[in-house]
């Protein structure tokens, strides 16, 4: 591979896989919300 | 009271089910021919640009959107619309997102059918000693429907897509993108590998497989400034990421109220940009390229990515013997496949929801209404295929309706809801800080960059009206005006109902 190609190739590989990776991640650690009582509660809008 | 108590079974079954929603046959078969054709590597500077301008803000609108319809027991976007502002025609415009589900459904499910027999082809070593022209010849034959195979396929296809919805959300939905993603990106990176690794000279390849990658990435910046490259940029961001389709706001409805949007549209969009991206582009051209060399490869991507999956890699695959080609013909057709089945899934969910939501039908009944009308829509694209019925349901429902209606989403959310609401709902329950630039980008930047994606489509619409290729395409055409207008007064009727019965956000 040319040089030019190999750094837009590994460039874009790593930009996105690291967006994709820390993202996923971000999700399977998120803490769980506990329910709230009542759907009103839930609900500023209603 | 609606009959519809759905809901996701865990939050990685849904970042996986809208990830999933997302990657398509495209991912594999669209992007890298657009690569090619638009500038090589230089292409994904714009196309990664489009992504942040226009996609992600899309995103983020549909989650929310979703996510605020559901609070009010709307699972489809006649009624989200509705619910957002006190004009009674956004309900009529809120249709694009039932009419394209079922008219993107109708055909899609057939190109699905043809991963699946292709699969099973694959195992079966139909394939085994064709020639390229053996191995063409069979598609041309397959999709002239010059055995009854297809039809089996296809009709395999429409009941496991409507036995897999009629098991709801966590019970079939989520289990298939708990199963079909974590494959569908193992194979994909088994072949990418493969192809990445091909050496000149072993197995019959005349390239090394980095030679393919080579010519995919290879940037011409000189073509970087030019209109049409930024068009497709902007068109393929937007096909890949099913917005404009009504899915997304159907799969967030089911949300609570306080569950976050903003991390989990950033996951499920970027999980899409890997698939694509990372392993769409290392498959199909480092694997053409490697054995049929750059100028045989730059002739076929003209006539697109189908040809080059289905006319050619099978014969391609043979070359690594027959155990590996088996095995990788099943890798190939069976990701495509899972990405198929996902986004199929997606597009049944919301005529379900609408159905139960305003007619209160049970679950199975609106899985098995919504499977016969795809039967019924569906066949004119299979057996008038070579008429071009097919192609014309693509354009029309996959494509203008898809920027019709994210114009429309766009204006609504925000500046008739309100950018002041509207950041209000991105942000509730968000488990990331959403930068707050993208609030002037969701007002100014994103309807913009749709406008002129719908503006420069214009010339292409016209021409396609004044120009039918023939009757059968404009019995299609007129089949889906009237489908669009069908749903509409189904929509009315929901609308009269709510109103006797006084339900109303």
């Amino acid at each position: 591979m040319n040089n030019s190609a190999l750094m837009m190739w590994l460039s874009t590989v790593l930009i996105v896989g690291s967006f994709c990776g820390y993202f996923f991640y971000r999700v399977l650690t998120a803490k769980k919300k506990s329910e709230p009582d009542s759907y009103s509660e839930n609900d500023e809008q209603a | 009271m609606s009959t519809n108590k759905e809901a996701w079974g865990s939050r990685v079954g849904l970042v996986l089910a809208m990830a999933g929603n997302a990657v398509g046959l495209g991912n594999f078969l669209r992007f890298p021919v657009q690569a090619i054709k638009n500038g090589g590597g230089s292409f994904i500077i714009p196309y990664l640009v489009c992504f942040l301008l226009m996609g992600i803000p899309l995103l983020f609108v549909e989650w929310s959107m979703g996510r605020f319809g559901g609070k009010h027991g709307h699972h489809s976007t006649p009624f989200i619309l509705d619910s957002m502002d006190k004009r009674k025609f956004w309900k009529y415009l809120g249709v694009f997102g039932i009419f394209t589900n079922i008219a993107v459904a109708a055909y899609y499910c057939y190109l699905e059918s043809w991963t699946l027999s292709y699969a099973y082809h694959s195992v079966a070593g139909t394939f085994a000693g064709m020639t390229q022209e053996g191995v063409n010849d069979f598609f041309t034959n397959y999709v002239s429907l010059g055995t009854s195979q297809p039809i089996v396929f296809w009709l395999i296809c429409l009941v496991l897509n409507t036995w897999i919805l009629s098991r709801g959300l966590s019970g079939g939905v989520e289990i298939v993108a708990k199963i079909g993603m974590p494959l569908l990106i193992f194979f994909g990176v088994f072949l990418a590998i493969k192809g990445v690794t091909l050496t000149a000279g072993e197995q019959g390849a005349v390239n090394d497989g980095t030679v393919g990658l080579n010519f995919l990435w290879t940037p011409n910046f000189d073509t970087i400034w030019e209109p049409k490259v930024w068009l497709a940029a902007a068109g393929q961001i937007f096909f890949t990421l099913s917005v404009g389709m009504g899915s997304i706001h159907c799969y967030a409805s089911y949300l609570k109220s306080k569950d976050d949007v903003a991390l989990n549209a950033m996951s499920a969009g970027w999980m899409n940009e890997f698939v694509e991206v990372v392993l769409g582009a290392a498959i199909v051209i480092p694997i053409s390229v490697g054995y049929l060399g750059i100028a045989k490869v730059t002739e076929l991507v003209q006539n697109g990515g189908l040809g080059l999956g289905f006319r050619s890699l099978p014969f391609l695959f043979q070359n690594w013997g027959p155990t590996l080609a088996a095995v990788a013909g099943f890798m190939w057709f069976g990701l495509l496949f899972f990405a198929g089945i996902t986004s199929s899934l997606a597009m049944g969910t919301p005529v379900m929801g609408f159905l139960q939501d305003e007619f209160h039908w049970k679950r199975e009944k609106a899985a098995w209404t919504f499977g016969l009308i795809i039967l019924l829509l569906g066949a004119p694209a299979v057996f008038f295929f070579n008429e071009g019925v097919f192609d014309e349901y693509d354009y029309w429902a996959g494509e203008v309706a898809l920027v019709v209606f994210a114009v429309t989403e766009i204006i609504l959310f925000s500046w008739v809801f309100g950018m002041d609401k509207g950041w209000k709902e991105i942000n509730a329950g968000a488990d990331i800080k959403v930068p707050t630039f993208f609030r002037f980008i969701i007002k100014y930047i994103t309807p913009f960059i749709l406008l002129v994606v719908l503006l420069g489509a214009m010339p292409g619409i016209l021409e396609k009206i004044a120009n039918p290729k023939n009757s059968a395409v404009m019995i299609a055409r007129f089949g889906l005006l009237a489908l669009y207008v069908g749903i509409c007064y189904v929509v009315f009727l929901a609308y009269k109902k709510r109103v006797r019965e006084g339900r109303f956000h």
